[in-house]
This record gives C-alpha cells, sequence and structure tokens, in this order.
C-alpha cells in the first residue's frame, strides 16, 4: 500500500503517512492524535477516519482494537446550517 | 512512559498551558527534576476547550500587563518552542452597546494604553472596515486592538509540554494526585494513583478541579467551575481577520486559519464539572449571532463542545504561594481567560517558584485577598 497516496481523512486530506509519521513522533493517545492533525473534526465528524485511525494504534501498541478507547463524538450528527437551525427554534418560530 | 521517580524539585499538577508552560519556564531556569502530573490527556482540560483568542483588552491591570507580556512572547513562541502554534494577529473587535459599556472602555482604553497596549476606539464605520459583514444596527462604537489574536490551544498547550520535556521534564499523562503530605506547614510529598514522590513544591495548575487539588493539601479556596460551550463551523474562505466580542451578549467568534469560525457565548450557568453541550445552547447561539452577523447564516456547524471556565469571585487569576502551607502555589482560577495570559503567568510562576522577582507585579492576586476584602474586580469578562 502507498502511505503517501493513501487518504485516511477526507476532511483534513490527511494520508496513511501522516497518520503515521504523528504516531512515530510520540501522538500516541488518540484524543492528542486528533487534536494534533484535526482527524476527526472535520464535517464527517471522524466517522471515516477515526476507526481506521483506532486500528492503526493499536497495531502500533500491539493491543486489541477494543483496547483503544475512541475520541468522544461531538455534536452536531449532521453538519447544519445557522438558518436551519435558527427555523427550527423556538425564537425562529416566533419571528 | 518512563516510572514515576521518587522525588521532583517540583511537582505541577496539570498539563495544559498554565501547568506545561510553567514547567517550561522552570526548566529554562535550570530547574532540573520537574514533573507534570496530568490525569488525562494534555489540553483535556480548559486549555483544549477555550476559544482560541488572544486579548489584551482588559479592565484590571495586572490582566492588561499578563496579557500584554504574554503577546510578547506569544509574537515568538512558535520560533522559541521549535514548534508552529498558528499564532495570527487579525485584532479583536469589543463592540460598545450602550453609553455605560462607552464610559467603561475609556477608562480601560486609558488603563491599556498606560502599559503600553495600543488599543483605540473606532467608529461603526471603522468597525465595518474593519469586520465587513457586521451589522452596525446593534452597536454605537467599538474598541478595537490590533495586536490581539488568535493561537492553536492544542497546538500551543503540545508546544510547551514537548519543550519541557527536551529539557528534562517528566510528564505523566492518566496519572492523578490524590494526596499532598504537609509537615510543618511544608509541603513534602504528593501521592498519586501510581505512587509517591517526595518534593518540596508544588503547583496547582489543575484548572476545573483547583479546588479539589487545594483541598489535598488540607486548603480551601474560593474557585468554582462553570460550563461554558463553544462550536466550530466547516472551513470557508477568509472572510474577516478579527475577533468580534460583546460583553453585553456575552458572544465571540473569530475565523482561525484553519478557514474555520470559533464561536462560543456565556450562558446563566450554575456551577457544576458538567461539560456536556446542549442543542438548546445551539439554538440560544445561533439567535444571537444571525443579530450581529446575518450573513453567516449559511454556515455550517460542524461541531460542538463544552469546557470549564474555573472561576473566582472577583474573576481574577489567584497566583502565587499559599500563606497557610509553605511550598504549595497556585495558578489557578482564570474565569475564562488563561489560554491568552498563559505564557506571562508561567514566567511569573517560575520566578515567583525560584526565587526570583517576577515581571510583573501579582502580589495583589494572591488568595489572601479574598480574606482581607481586597478584591481585584475584573470588568470585561465574555459570559
Amino acid at each position: 500500500m502507498r502511505e503517501n497516496e493513501t487518504i485516511i481523512c477526507r476532511c483534513e486530506d490527511l494520508t496513511l503517512e501522516d497518520i503515521r509519521s504523528a504516531i512515530a513522533d510520540g501522538y500516541t493517545d488518540f484524543e492528542e492524535l486528533k487534536r494534533y492533525l484535526r482527524c476527526g473534526m472535520g464535517p464527517c465528524g471522524g466517522r471515516t477516519c477515526l476507526p481506521l485511525i483506532r486500528r492503526e494504534l493499536a497495531r502500533v501498541k500491539g493491543v486489541p482494537v477494543e483496547d483503544v478507547a475512541m475520541p468522544t463524538s461531538r455534536p452536531p450528527v449532521q453538519v447544519t446550517t445557522f438558518e436551519a437551525i435558527s427555523v427550527g427554534s423556538e425564537r425562529g418560530k416566533n419571528e | 512512559m518512563s516510572e514515576l521517580p521518587r522525588s521532583a524539585d517540583v511537582v505541577i499538577i496539570g498539563g495544559g498551558i498554565i501547568g506545561s508552560g510553567i514547567a517550561y519556564e522552570l526548566t529554562k531556569r535550570g530547574v532540573k527534576n520537574v514533573v507534570i502530573l496530568e490525569k488525562s490527556y494534555i489540553s483535556s482540560g480548559s486549555t483544549g476547550r477555550c476559544g482560541a483568542g488572544v486579548r489584551q483588552q482588559w479592565g484590571l491591570e495586572a490582566n492588561c500587563r499578563l496579557a500584554k507580556g504574554s503577546v510578547d512572547i506569544f509574537e515568538h513562541l512558535s520560533e522559541e518552542l521549535d514548534y508552529d502554534i498558528e499564532f495570527r494577529q487579525g485584532g479583536y473587535l469589543v463592540l460598545a452597546h450602550n453609553e455605560a459599556q462607552v464610559s467603561q472602555f475609556k477608562k480601560n482604553i486609558a488603563l491599556q494604553n498606560s502599559v503600553g497596549i495600543p488599543s483605540r476606539f473606532v467608529s461603526r464605520e471603522e468597525a465595518k472596515e474593519i469586520c465587513p459583514p457586521i451589522n452596525t444596527d446593534t452597536f454605537i462604537k467599538a474598541t478595537f486592538c490590533p495586536t490581539d489574536g488568535h493561537a492553536n490551544p492544542f497546538l500551543t498547550n503540545f508546544a510547551y509540554v514537548r519543550a519541557a520535556e527536551r529539557s528534562g521534564a517528566k510528564v505523566f499523562r492518566h496519572t492523578e494526585a490524590t494526596g499532598i503530605e504537609v509537615d510543618k506547614g511544608r509541603v513534602k510529598a504528593v501521592h498519586t494513583t501510581t505512587g509517591k514522590i517526595s518534593t518540596p513544591v508544588v503547583v496547582n495548575a489543575a484548572g476545573p478541579w483547583s479546588k479539589q487539588v487545594a483541598a489535598l493539601a488540607g486548603l480551601d479556596i474560593p474557585t468554582y467551575s462553570e460550563r461554558h460551550q463553544c462550536l466550530a463551523t466547516e472551513p470557508v474562505e477568509p472572510l474577516f481577520d478579527t475577533m468580534v466580542i460583546s460583553f453585553q451578549i456575552g458572544i465571540y467568534l473569530q475565523q482561525v486559519p484553519h478557514g474555520s469560525f470559533v464561536m462560543g457565548i456565556g450562558e446563566k450557568e450554575k456551577p457544576s464539572y458538567n461539560i456536556h453541550s446542549s442543542w438548546q445552547w445551539l439554538e440560544f447561539f445561533t439567535g444571537e449571532l444571525l443579530s450581529i452577523l446575518p450573513v453567516l447564516k449559511n454556515l455550517r456547524v460542524v461541531r460542538q463542545w463544552a469546557g470549564s471556565y474555573n472561576r473566582t469571585p472577583d474573576a481574577a487569576p489567584i497566583l502565587g504561594e499559599h500563606p497557610e502551607v509553605g511550598g504549595f502555589f497556585n495558578a489557578v482560577g482564570f474565569s475564562g481567560h488563561g489560554f491568552m495570559i498563559g505564557p506571562m503567568t508561567a514566567v511569573c510562576m517560575a520566578e515567583l517558584i525560584t526565587g526570583g522577582v517576577p515581571p510583573v507585579n501579582i502580589d495583589y492576586l494572591s488568595v489572601e485577598r479574598f480574606e482581607k476584602g481586597e478584591l481585584v474586580i475584573e470588568p470585561s469578562v465574555v459570559g
């Protein structure tokens, strides 16, 4: 597999090579890795990249995948415009 | 991870901007054996949850000096720590909605200018030049400081941790302080979830948990934590450089170098350790945002989160050695602005701990002010 051509995080354009070199650089805590690279902080909410990165961390640490805790999932579940939020809100309904 | 040492010169409880900054400044001053205890991961507390703004427009002289000193440090921090912290100076536009605010800001600006902060009043027209899409119907005047700005809190935190580690500091993640031994009025040791470290100096840099850490040494400090919520949008083309804030609405927002907007608003909250986000807040925030910047209605919200302000009764931090326990230093109660005044606070604390003279007079930020009734009220806190 070509590490520098394999996109892991589509929101931030991160390749497998980016992920592996950050882990090798010491960002082995999943929460810190996420904050360092911004993987999982884009519009997909980490649905694509985080399971892949979790597997990579498990491989590097030599532990089962389920031993690597997933970072916190954050709302909203789907990206939403302010306008849509406003229209749906109580204040928006009254205006 | 290496093993917990049996002894240390200084044990810092908390690995956020304050703890890691102090660790770095101590190693810079030749202190060899510095240990950071972080009960979770680096930037898990208030630092990694803050709004990422760097502001010097304060109403209390100590905060002005700590903020100005911190900006002077931020300006060369990427170079000093050999790590890009994404510092950018796009300014802060502070909206005044009524005459009472204008007269408060007049006092603030005189104070800010007296310590070298280049803030000034701007008219609504000038505000519109600085932030073209702003709705000028909602305010009467504004203040602007062009050297205020932004830094990435995660990267700044990692940068300090790594620089401290390079100079010999040891950082223990997922390691919690569980007790502090005090003997004859002096700190003797810290007990942790993985063992005991003998030390003559403990620094309480525990952010939201400052009160609990003080209690480990038998001390009662008047701090409490309060939830504050933020959000980030999808990244878009650059719209404007400035942070926009309003103390009246309690709102702040800024487009960060990455392209996303980071925004927040204060809500009436009871003291708690709750850091969950809520949809009610999102609705409330959206209404206020669209009143001042309706143009942003098509931006998409990508992520919501929350964190704690660790507050004091006068919204100014508690800095210095505790009068009742020798060797126990507090650097807590930043009331929502610990990140932006972190770098100079770290310098002052490191000077204090090594017996030097802090470049900013922080004597009157000692915890004793609450007992003496000498509060130092900071009037310019968002939320």
